[in-house]
């Protein structure tokens, strides 16, 4: 959809022919293009113009480093600023000394709220503590129910009574002690931050049971709007840190930079999909990368993790070590893959890809087209394409319903391929020699892409 | 984990072809910034089918939603009922506006006049490239007019946006034939509003003496199928739904078999929220439309619902929906905050879906129909 920041980046420097020291004129230069990449990312205006006056301040005078483009270099400041100001520590939640500890959600319509309880239930539950889902929302119909639902799967006791929102919440406190339960989640309904009726409740209830936690539950996909909520809910009931939903959309989530500069306070959790179990801590450094479109390696790296079995991958990087790989052995790294989804989707999270690649249309039905075409290969012909002749050519093409050329294509393809993955054996091993320490930027290992992922690139986190 | 990074790629290279290759020979020097890469070009993306609105139904066309509800429903309504004018609910944006707008007054138009309604636009989330465009056209009209007072940029924007929102010629009504069973299709991410949206429509609906049925598909949020059927009893209209988890697909089924033997000649389809990007989920949508079709009386709308509060995705999600169903229309929800739903005008210029009705509230009533010159007018008509 955008052009990663980088492609731009690099183009404005290649312009300006200057060694040495970032000077304030590059600086100028390139932030005109940071700022539109923060704006397309649904970074607020104003808090993208004082994001960028600090990134400049930082990169004034920076010296330019040898092993990186003055793009990534600039590029790597502005992730480093990214990460820090987007909070650099995971939050906990506060917990009080004299339990139960209250944990009071609040947010617009539809940010996730309900799901959101559900999900922190199951997840403190996980680690122990013993929490009581309490429904607030009188507004929403069915609202009480859905979080009921919700508190069943979960296992965790639910309270709720249809009088008004600030008995239910005081009749939660009560209800917990009664149980013995340490931590109350209090779902409350949507609001609109100008909805003085609504945000008056919502006084009430926060000075009703005094929570240890009040958190704000963002929409990832939120555009400008997001600084105006963060200020009227933070002004209202002094918001303790944010919970950032939805963020397994392809939204650029610039919101969480907005809310992060209004409130002060950490992006605790991130809601990572549908399922309960898809909440988690907040990576600061992820959520950096996604901003400036940089691809999202680490979620790249879970997804491969939750589709190869522990045994698929280690063979994987056996035929990788090895450096050589048979048709065969493609066939079957192929299903692996497409169990990861579109092709072009998984592509889409590897940061630094040429352009070029990055905007391919990838027809997912071409890859049955090469499946098929290997599949009409004999086994010695998988391991040996080198034995494939004229008319050895033509029972393939027939078999596979292709033609010659295409057979011919992917074979001079698979060659091409191959011959990359012999110049990548001692690379590999490197690789896995330093797995688990920080590839330090500009001397980080030359991955086997070579230019595709740049050296040192600033959104290769740890791998 | 960086092999099977590598293993992907490999087999992304190999697939995606000819592109890859220019990579590897590259891969002995860092690529130099800007040099330019030589391989074949990318296929370039089918164009989008966009969606056009059926006009040959227009003598049967039935009023868009009447605002007006003769009874009210039991909930207390904090609104008087009739029906709310989109510029008495934007007065918010309005004045928001006005204060951009307010500190360019009575000054030479300069840079900074320009930077100011920049910025404006893009709090109204109306997105980079699209505010572009638009000053972009207006920087070339003004210096045309040689207009020297920014009061009279605000009348040129003005003028470009409802150009942008094809004001004049867009169909915005909600298309049914009579005689037989209409449907109308919700689709959208999660919590956009989508079940309040036919919760609205219905009573209004009812309110004008039709027969509603609701198609509780949503299936996988907890209490959904609670939520519709509430709105169901307020409204009078009838539900049908299936057990939680259930497939969407014959619930949908269902509703069209009962809407038939009923005689209704309106069925809402709710349907889960889902995010574009997962495609299985997409499928489910692409099913219940084939679902839809197949029964006689065709799928009249498919509407999608998008939120106000969204940034620049609103336009990938349009896209993405677009592409899998067939959209016919926008319903632009929860405009009566302060956010302004600027994305729709990147969404009707690129992809030529037509917003067509607006929630302003939470009442039944609150939804009404979405005027491009008014709501023009109501963004840049500063309270002088």
């Amino acid at each position: 959809m955008f052009d990663a920041l980088s492609d731009r980046l690099d183009g404005i420097f290649s312009r300006l022919r200057n060694r040495g020291r970032m000077t304030e004129r590059d600086v100028d230069e390139v932030s005109r293009e940071l700022r539109v990449a923060l704006l397309e990312a649904d970074v607020n205006v104003r808090v993208a113009r004082d994001f960028i006056s600090r990134v400049k301040e930082r990169a004034v005078g920076e010296e330019l480093s040898k092993s990186l483009t003055p793009g990534q270099q600039f590029i790597k400041i502005v992730h480093e600023q990214l990460v820090e100001t987007l909070g650099g520590t995971t939050g906990k939640l506060a917990m009080s000394p004299k339990p139960p500890t209250v944990v009071l959600l609040a947010g617009l319509q539809g940010s996730g709220k309900t799901t959101a309880a559900g999900k922190l239930a199951r997840l403190l539950k996980s680690q122990g503590l013993h929490p009581l889902l309490v429904g607030a929302d009188l507004q929403r119909p069915a609202a009480v129910e859905q979080l009921r639902v919700l508190a069943g799967r979960v296992d965790v006791p639910f309270y709720s009574e249809s009088t008004d929102p600030v008995n239910v919440a005081r009749g939660a406190i009560a209800e917990a002690q009664r149980l013995g339960r340490n931590i109350v989640i209090v779902d409350t309904a949507g609001r609109l931050q100008i909805d003085t009726d609504l945000m008056d409740e919502l006084r009430a209830i926060d000075a009703a049971v005094e929570p240890h936690n009040t958190l704000l539950v963002v929409d990832a996909m939120t555009g400008q709007e997001a600084v105006n909520v963060a200020e009227a809910f933070n002004e209202a009931v002094g918001l303790d840190g944010v919970i950032l939903t939805k963020i397994d959309g392809d939204a650029r989530g610039g919101a969480a930079l907005s809310v992060k500069e209004v409130v002060g306070k950490p992006i605790l959790f991130a809601g990572t999909g549908e399922k309960l179990d898809e909440f988690e801590a907040f990576h600061p450094d992820r959520m950096a990368s996604r901003i400036l479109g940089m691809g999202d390696v680490l979620t790249l790296i879970e997804k491969v993790e939750s589709t190869f079995e522990e045994e698929e991958k280690r063979r994987a990087e056996e035929l990788l070590e090895s450096g050589r790989l048979t048709l065969e052995d493609f066939l079957e790294q192929m299903q692996q893959v497409k169990r990861m989804g579109p092709l072009q989707n998984v592509l889409g999270m590897l940061p630094g890809m040429p352009k070029e690649i990055r905007n391919a249309e990838i027809d997912d039905k071409e890859i049955g087209r090469v499946e098929a075409i290997i599949r009409s290969m004999t086994p010695a012909e998988r391991r040996k394409p080198e034995l494939i002749n004229g008319s050895r050519r033509t029972r393939i093409a027939k078999g596979s319903g292709t033609t010659t050329t295409e057979v011919n294509n992917l074979l001079k393809q698979f060659k091409q391929v191959q011959q990359m993955m012999k110049t990548m054996p001692g690379v590999a091993r490197k690789v896995k020699g330093k797995k688990g320490k920080k590839a330090k930027s500009g001397k980080g290992p030359r991955t086997p892409l070579g230019g595709g992922i740049p050296a040192g690139f600033p959104g290769l986190p740890e791998l | 984990m960086v092999l099977v990074i590598v293993i992907i790629v490999v087999a992304v290279l190999l697939v995606a072809g000819g592109a890859a290759l220019v990579i590897t020979r590259r891969r002995e020097h860092p690529r130099v910034a800007g040099e330019p890469l030589a391989p074949p070009p990318p296929r370039i993306p089918a164009d989008l089918d966009v969606p056009v609105p059926t006009v040959e139904e227009l003598e049967a066309l039935l009023e868009a939603p009447a605002p007006v509800v003769e009874e009210a429903p039991p909930p207390p309504l904090p609104e008087v009922i009739e029906k709310p004018r989109l510029r008495d609910r934007l007065g918010r944006t309005r004045s928001a506006f006005a204060g951009a707008f307010g500190r360019v007054r009575g000054r030479k138009i300069d840079d900074e006049t320009w930077d100011e309604l920049e910025e404006a636009l893009l709090l109204a989330d109306v997105g980079i490239s699209t505010t572009t465009r638009l000053l972009d056209a207006v920087r070339t009209r003004a210096q045309e007019a040689s207009i020297s007072e920014p009061d009279d940029l605000v009348g040129l924007i003005r003028d470009e946006v409802t150009v942008l929102l094809d004001g004049d010629t867009t169909d915005r009504t909600l298309h049914a034939s009579p005689g037989e069973p209409n449907v109308w299709l919700f689709v959208g991410v999660n919590g956009v509003g989508k079940t309040t949206t036919i919760g609205k429509l219905a009573s209004q609906r009812v309110a004008d003496g039709h027969r509603v049925v609701l198609a509780a598909g949503d299936t996988f949020r907890a209490a959904a199928a609670d939520q519709l059927q509430l709105w169901a009893e307020r409204t009078g209209g009838e539900i049908v739904r299936g057990q939680e988890g259930a497939d969407p697909g014959s619930v949908v089924f269902d509703a069209m078999a009962a809407a038939n033997s009923r005689g209704a000649d309106l069925v809402l389809v709710d349907t889960a929220g889902r995010l574009h990007t997962k495609s299985n989920l997409m499928e489910e949508l692409k099913k219940l439309r084939r679902i839809v079709d197949r029964t006689p009386g065709a799928c009249k709308e498919v509407l999608l619902v998008i939120d106000a509060t969204t940034g620049q995705n609103g336009l990938v999600q349009a896209k993405q929906f677009a592409e899998a169903v067939d959209v016919t229309g926008i319903v632009l929800t929860k405009l009566d905050g302060t956010a302004k739903g600027g994305i729709v005008l990147a969404i009707q210029s690129e992809l030529g879906i037509p917003v067509k009705v607006v929630g302003v509230g939470e009442g039944v009533g609150d939804l009404i129909t979405f005027d491009p010159k008014e709501v023009a007018a109501a963004l840049f008509e500063g309270d002088s």
